[in-house]
């Protein structure tokens, strides 16, 4: 089973892909719920503090917007701990969007640089490339076992 | 309670989503989101003009489209986005105008770090709440009866009575303890106009120390610095009626406020630099050797081209003056200098995020250094006035806003 990150990092439709084919799905969701369950409410409903967007100057500088480095700090662990990804390219922000252009940027960015196995895909417009592109995932995901 | 409308990008992910709320709260005002629908953020590129690569900022946008389509949705508008984002930047810019433009209800925009606040939204808040909350308040275009205004600014603390709309009496000092100045201000005032304290109607106090001086000699009103001063602005100005710019470089921050028939419409608080503020004016003055009250009329003698200032930090922008006097540059140039140094902040920071209409009105202290006016000027290519007590424009405001409560 290996650890694959999806983008758009919010992609539940991807995120259930990878799941079906019995490999963790990194996704943001998932540390959103790390976050509101495992430390104390502080501040509802994202339970974002102003720790937050500090922890994100891990992946992006001081001078980068705090919104940046806030999404960051939840999207950050999760590329680091990842072991392959998929990269959906313009999915439109509806299958799954930071909500922020600049920190998509920059997770497409990290992602690519780690060096781990990725696979390239566009969005599909029909359903001939929902089939297509359902079957590429499968095979790379295959690939990793 | 006032609905405040907030459309932002960024600000739950910054981590202060609760700072807006508490400073809501404390105002006495609630937060809404206006719903919106996919279609109407799919449609924003048609509807409001552009649509742009983050989704948060077109869903900001469509909601700002529903508020003018819909304006029983909110009271007020309050625009935010993340601090150094270019993107947001100009959309934060262009909500703020749309609304401005497509509807009566008041804006604020602001751009936020994880650093802000409550506190330091709460002045801006407070004002956007005023301007909703007693907006007959601030039509009143008249002052009746036998009032006080205190200004407990950062710097100085400034006091006025008035009677039967004149100003009669005045008294300031430089802020130190802050109730003390007060009470020496307006003690100062009250012998200015020959009048005794307990004649006085009412008080309304302004500025910084006001809920603490408020509090202290039982003011009948306190009242945040924008909405009094703009207030105070367009009635020294004879400038009630219509559109008014109202620019305040104050001894700690700087207010540039878009105003409408006397009440304010959109305004930007600036208050992170000092070398934009009335402070680098007086180190400039006591490098200079003058008195504060001097360096206007030496700037006027000056040319600021003269001199090559290459920083706004007030320490670096000093030490270039200070560099500028030891080659020889004459002090009228550098006097010149530091106010165009203080004006070009002002209008590059600020004044591009207001809607600048004539009459320009220029107030505080640092509008009698008269080099600063003229700087404006030059830079806006606008006549700036000066009204007469512009230095008391705090407590001319709550002076006058004050007498309107006695007839409530």
């Amino acid at each position: 089973m290996a650890k694959v990150i999806v983008y758009p990092p919010t992609s539940m439709i991807l995120s259930d892909l990878v799941s079906r084919m019995g490999h963790k799905a990194l996704v943001v969701p998932e540390a959103v719920r790390n976050l509101v369950t495992e430390s104390k409410i502080q501040s509802p409903p994202l339970n974002m503090t102003p720790e937050e967007p500090k922890k994100g100057l891990r992946y992006a500088a001081v001078d980068v917007p705090s919104g940046v480095r806030g999404r960051m700090s939840l999207i950050g662990p999760i590329i680091e701990e990842s072991e392959a990804a998929i990269i959906v390219e313009d999915p439109g922000w509806l299958t799954g969007c930071s909500g922020c252009s600049r920190t998509n940027e920059l997770v497409r960015l990290l992602i690519r640089t780690k060096g781990i196995p990725v696979l390239d895909l566009s969005y599909p417009t029909n359903d001939d490339e929902a089939r297509v592109f359902v079957q590429k995932i499968r095979s790379f995901l295959e690939g990793l076992n | 309670m006032i609905r405040i409308a907030q459309l932002s990008c960024g600000a739950e992910y910054s981590g202060i989503q609760r700072e807006i709320e508490r400073a809501a709260e404390t105002v006495g005002a609630t937060l809404v989101y206006p719903e919106v629908s996919l279609e109407d953020i799919l449609n924003v590129e048609s509807s409001f003009g552009v649509s742009v690569s983050s989704g948060d900022l077109n869903m900001a946008m469509a909601r700002a489209v529903r508020i003018v389509q819909n304006p029983d949705l909110a009271d007020a508008v309050i625009v935010m986005t993340c601090f150094r984002c270019a993107e947001a930047a100009i959309i934060r810019s262009e909500i703020r105008k749309y609304i401005h433009e497509n509807s009566k209800i008041p804006v604020l925009s602001y751009s936020f770090t994880e650093r802000t606040t409550a506190e330091t939204l709460l002045t801006r808040m407070e004002a956007l709440v005023t301007t909703v909350k007693y907006r007959g308040l601030l039509a009143r275009e008249k002052q009746t009866g036998l009032t006080a205004g205190i200004d407990s600014g950062s710097t100085t603390t400034k006091a006025v009575v008035m009677r039967d709309n004149q100003v009669i009496g005045t008294g300031w000092n430089p802020t130190t303890e802050v109730l003390q100045s007060a009470e020496d201000a307006l003690t100062a005032a009250l012998k200015m106009s020959g009048v005794a304290r307990e004649e006085l109607q009412a008080i309304g106090v302004t500025g910084y120390g006001r809920f603490l001086v408020g509090k202290h000699i039982n003011a009948k009103l306190i009242q945040e610095e924008i909405t009094v001063n703009s207030k105070g602005a367009v009635f020294l100005a004879d400038a009630q009626k219509g559109p008014a710019t109202v620019i305040d470089i104050g001894g700690m921050d700087n207010k540039a406020i878009s105003v409408q028939d006397g009440i304010p419409g959109g305004f930007t608080m600036g208050g992170i630099c000092a070398g934009a503020s009335g402070r680098f004016l007086e180190l400039t003055a006591k490098r200079l050797g003058v008195d504060i009250t001097e360096l206007g009329k030496l700037a006027l003698k000056g040319n600021y081209q003269n001199v090559a200032m290459n920083s706004y930090c007030i320490v670096f922008g000093t030490q270039s003056l200070v560099n500028n006097l030891a080659m020889g540059r004459k002090p009228e140039d550098v006097a010149m200098a530091a106010c165009h140094s203080v004006a070009e902040q002002v209008y590059e920071q600020q004044l591009q995020e207001v809607e600048v209409k004539e009459p320009v009105i220029m107030v505080g202290g640092t509008s009698l250094i008269e080099g600063l006016p003229k700087a404006m000027e030059e830079l806006l290519q606008i006549k700036v006035t000066v009204p007469k007590y512009a230095q008391y424009i705090g407590a001319v405001g709550a002076a006058l806003l004050v007498s309107g409560l006695l007839e409530d």
